[in-house]
């Protein structure tokens, strides 16, 4: 087991360095490059202009040699100018001699500075992740057990109406983008036109003007139920088929097995055949499907906060990407990278411990 | 002239058709709760030895709701063949039913004839034995005759997809076309959007977008995918582990990031889109290759002019398709020449190539997967045994022996994965990527549409239940496959 864990974390360490090098390459091609400093200076800088201030920050070093001090394992760029102004990859011209480091990159703590947010990216990520973990538990917490009731429903009498019914369900949500049930939801629930809220409005049962809030900007300090909920459920809603199909699908192969059929022909009620015999195998696929789910919310995590305005990590992500902020990029990029690689370790480790049939050698 | 309603003249039965909804939904919840009772119908023996079951309470819900069901089904033919007869004096559903005629007499004409031949035609044919493959199949198709007619044809559509009229800015469904002139459509039937263009007639526009990429992108990827996973499945070894790990490290990538890393303007101008093409585009040519000549090697007479034919034409298409106005790549730095513009057939505008690109490069990893893994499964088997003892060669066996008993797991995943393309396609647009803002795709129009969503919901709303509709009929369809492709 050890060495298995040993060889995994190599893998996923090899995996995720070629994963930040190649977003590191993407991010400094030359044109993107180019867009940078057309940004952070002025839109008209001459083709010159651009080249000193690329080369002045050390961006037009070559590609191996930026991403070793990316890494820190190189020592930083350091430019003197011909005034006398010395700065560097890790020291401004400010900092007194003795005091400047050589090396400072990922291996040192130093992720960079964003030139989106003028801020540490260190800080930047930490609070933006922090706001979409509460997203991410809540929706965790609505879509896990309301998939895991409607597989089991579903898949303990195979073919019945329930069977049917709950299946068509979990179909519609599983063919539900969020960018699809964001929209109707805002219209149906949130809309001051449209939808229930104007009547509801009418009748005096809500103080405000809709029921929901369409936008969760309020949420990111105080979150309620009437600000968080529709950007919880229109994640979890895709999710849910899903998971939900697979623990029917676990949940019909556990009803048909031996066990339960011995079970059945003793006498044993109904229900505790579900909830005793069966329900404890049946879930030991889902949690592994749950697992895998995971990295799959970030993209919904993505959609959702653009939609709802949540400034969150997924916020994030689009900030950066589309103003090319390098190395806030390169940190959005690792951070996802290690949630899908560790919860992929979690689901195969798991999958172990809880199903006492499979040892690894 | 006075603005549509939804039915117009036949809104005497929307109270009708409100309470037959509304007993049909009361019913099902009725039934679910009965089902999680025990029945409490004894079973009786009859005299020569049958068991009769009483129907029960249950029973007599099944019967209502297939009543209430039937009822439902023949309101809305009513309200369609009104709408085709009366046009928009039966209001806006009206309308677009009429506009829509052409689409339901394909419908019908495919219906009848697939149902007349369905003993003969396979796997497909089978399809129309299962419910839910049907209503699927037919989701599918009418997107698709959609797509085809108003795309192409220019039929459906009531006005131009990117024209505006003045005063129709976000403008209600059914509002009727200011100062419309002598042969033009009077009304915009779904309103009008935030530039004030007909929210109907990009509808239609869209579908051709979503219907010619999603499935064409989905067949590259499987190409890429087969070429690549049956090796890998096949041989495993040190290939497997290779391209496993780069399988991975695709999957791992946040699916956004690497549509943003991808697609920004920025990078295609460095020319990377079109050497991704470039490579990804060659492996159909490398299948049909490997094909062909695995089956035909020991017969040369067949195999040298088959090849020459089969894989002259697929070279030139491939050539085509990779070449934009007879360069492959042109920026300041590389210029790689391509054909010339002249033997060009297939016009692809840079943007489309992107787009299909990114989908193609996102989605063949997990078909490299599921087809490894069929791989690993049907090699163990006793045919390919047989086949290996008769000295077949390696890529004769994957292709003749391994691929065609694999097929009915990859057919249904194949439709399953254009839904999940289109869902793709719609993320792209979502995030004003790829295709231009005009263009009247689903998932820019629902990009577009969503600034105003509290205040005028219908311009994006209109796309976003298309594109629900499609995938629904995309998984209804792959369910009835699987159903069907099981009891063989």
């Amino acid at each position: 087991m050890g060495i298995f864990i040993l060889r995994r974390l190599g893998v996923m360490l090899l995996t995720a360095l070629c994963l930040t090098f190649i977003v590191f390459w993407l991010t400094n091609l030359y044109p993107n490059l180019e867009k940078l400093a057309k940004n952070q200076g002025n839109f008209r800088m001459s083709d010159e202009a651009v080249t000193s201030y690329l080369g002045d920050r050390g961006y037009l070093q070559p590609m191996p040699v930026k991403f070793g001090q990316w890494l820190g394992v190189l020592p930083g760029w350091v430019t003197e100018r011909e005034e006398g102004k010395t700065f560097g990859r890790c020291f401004d011209s400010d900092t007194p001699v003795d005091e400047r480091p050589n090396r400072c990159g990922v291996l040192q703590g130093d992720w960079g500075t964003s030139t989106v947010f003028k801020d540490e990216v260190g800080s930047t990520v930490a609070t933006r992740l922090a706001l979409t973990g509460k997203l991410m538990l809540c929706v965790l917490l609505l879509m896990v057990p309301s998939a895991l009731i409607v597989g089991v429903l579903a898949g303990m009498r195979e073919g019945s109406k329930l069977d049917r019914s709950l299946s068509t369900f979990s179909i519609a949500t599983t063919a539900t983008p969020e960018y699809v049930s964001g929209v109707i939801f805002i219209a149906v629930l949130a809309s001051s036109q449209f939808g229930i809220s104007p009547i509801l409005a009418e009748w005096g049962w809500i103080d405000g003007k809709t029921l929901f809030l369409g936008s969760a900007t309020s949420a990111m300090a105080d979150a309620n139920f009437w600000n968080f909920f529709l950007p919880v459920l229109t994640i979890s809603l895709y999710g849910m088929g899903y998971i939900a199909r697979m623990t029917r699908a676990s949940m019909t192969e556990v009803m048909t097995a031996q066990y339960i059929r011995t079970a059945r022909l003793k006498g044993v009620k109904f229900s505790d055949i579900v909830l005793k015999h069966a329900l404890r195998n049946a879930l030991i696929a889902p949690f592994t499907v749950i697992m895998l789910q995971i990295p799959w919310l970030l993209n919904g995590v993505v959609i959702v906060e653009t939609l709802f305005n949540y400034k969150g990590f997924g916020w994030l992500l689009v900030q950066a990407a589309s103003n090319n902020d390098i190395e806030l990029l390169l940190a959005v990029s690792v951070v996802s990278v290690v949630v899908v690689l560790v919860t992929q370790l979690i689901s195969d480790i798991g999958y172990v411990f809880l199903n006492p049939r499979i040892r690894i050698s | 002239m006075e603005p549509l309603t939804w039915t117009g003249s036949l809104s005497g039965l929307n109270f009708i058709f409100y309470i037959v909804l509304l007993l049909l939904v009361l019913t099902i919840v009725a039934q679910l709760l009965f089902s999680l009772v025990p029945s409490g119908g004894a079973r009786a023996v009859g005299a020569d030895g049958t068991l009769a079951d009483d129907q029960g309470v249950s029973g007599l819900i099944n019967l209502v709701i297939s009543w209430l069901f039937y009822a439902i089904i023949a309101l809305v033919l009513i309200y369609l063949v009104g709408g085709i007869i009366l046009g928009t004096g039966a209001g806006i559903f009206g309308g677009m039913a009429r506009q829509m005629l052409p689409v339901w007499i394909a419908l019908i004409i495919t219906f009848a004839v697939s149902i007349t031949y369905k003993r003969k035609l396979g796997l497909y044919g089978k399809l129309f034995d299962s419910t839910v493959g049907m209503i699927g199949f037919g989701i599918v198709m009418f997107w698709v005759f959609t797509g085809v007619m108003g795309g192409v044809f220019d039929m459906l559509i009531t006005h131009d997809s990117l024209s505006q009229a003045s005063g129709m800015k976000n403008k209600l469904p059914g509002t009727p076309l200011r100062g419309a002139e002598e042969g033009e459509y009077a009304w915009y039937l779904l309103g009008g959007d935030n530039l004030a263009r007909d929210v109907f007639s990009r509808l239609i526009k869209g579908s051709w977008v979503v219907v010619l990429i999603a499935p064409l992108a989905t067949l590259f990827a499987f190409m890429v995918g087969i070429t690549l996973g049956l090796p890998a499945g096949y041989y495993s070894g040190r290939l497997d582990t290779i391209l496993s790990f780069l399988a991975n490290l695709i999957l791992a990538f946040p699916v956004i990031l690497l549509f943003y890393l991808l697609v920004t303007p920025e990078i295609v101008l460095t020319g990377i889109p079109n050497y991704m093409a470039a490579v990804l585009f060659v492996f159909p040519v490398i299948f049909f290759a490997v094909l062909l000549n695995s089956r035909y090697y020991t017969q040369p007479h067949i195999r040298t002019p088959l090849l020459i034919v089969v894989l002259g034409g697929l070279l030139w298409a491939y050539l085509s398709l990779i070449t934009n106005d007879g360069f492959i790549v042109k920026n300041d730095d590389v210029t790689v020449y391509g054909i010339p513009a002249m033997i060009d057939w297939i016009p692809m505008p840079p943007e489309i190539l992107v787009v299909f690109v990114s989908v193609v490069f996102v989605n063949s990893p997990t078909v490299f997967r599921i087809v490894r893994g069929l791989a690993l499964d049907i090699k163990t088997r006793d045919y390919v045994a047989a086949a290996q003892t008769r000295g077949e060669g390696p890529w004769y066996i994957m292709l003749w022996e391994i691929l065609p008993n694999a097929r009915g797991p990859l057919i249904v995943d194949f439709c399953l994965r254009i839904g999940y393309t289109t869902i793709l396609l719609g993320t792209l647009g979502f995030f004003g990527l790829g295709l231009e803002s005009e263009s009247p795709d689903w998932g820019s129009t629902i990009n577009a549409g969503r600034r105003l969503l509290s205040l005028y919901p219908h311009a994006a709303i209109a796309p976003a239940l298309s594109l629900l509709s499609l995938v629904l009929g995309l998984n209804l369809l792959a369910d009835g496959l699987r159903e069907e492709s099981l009891r063989d």
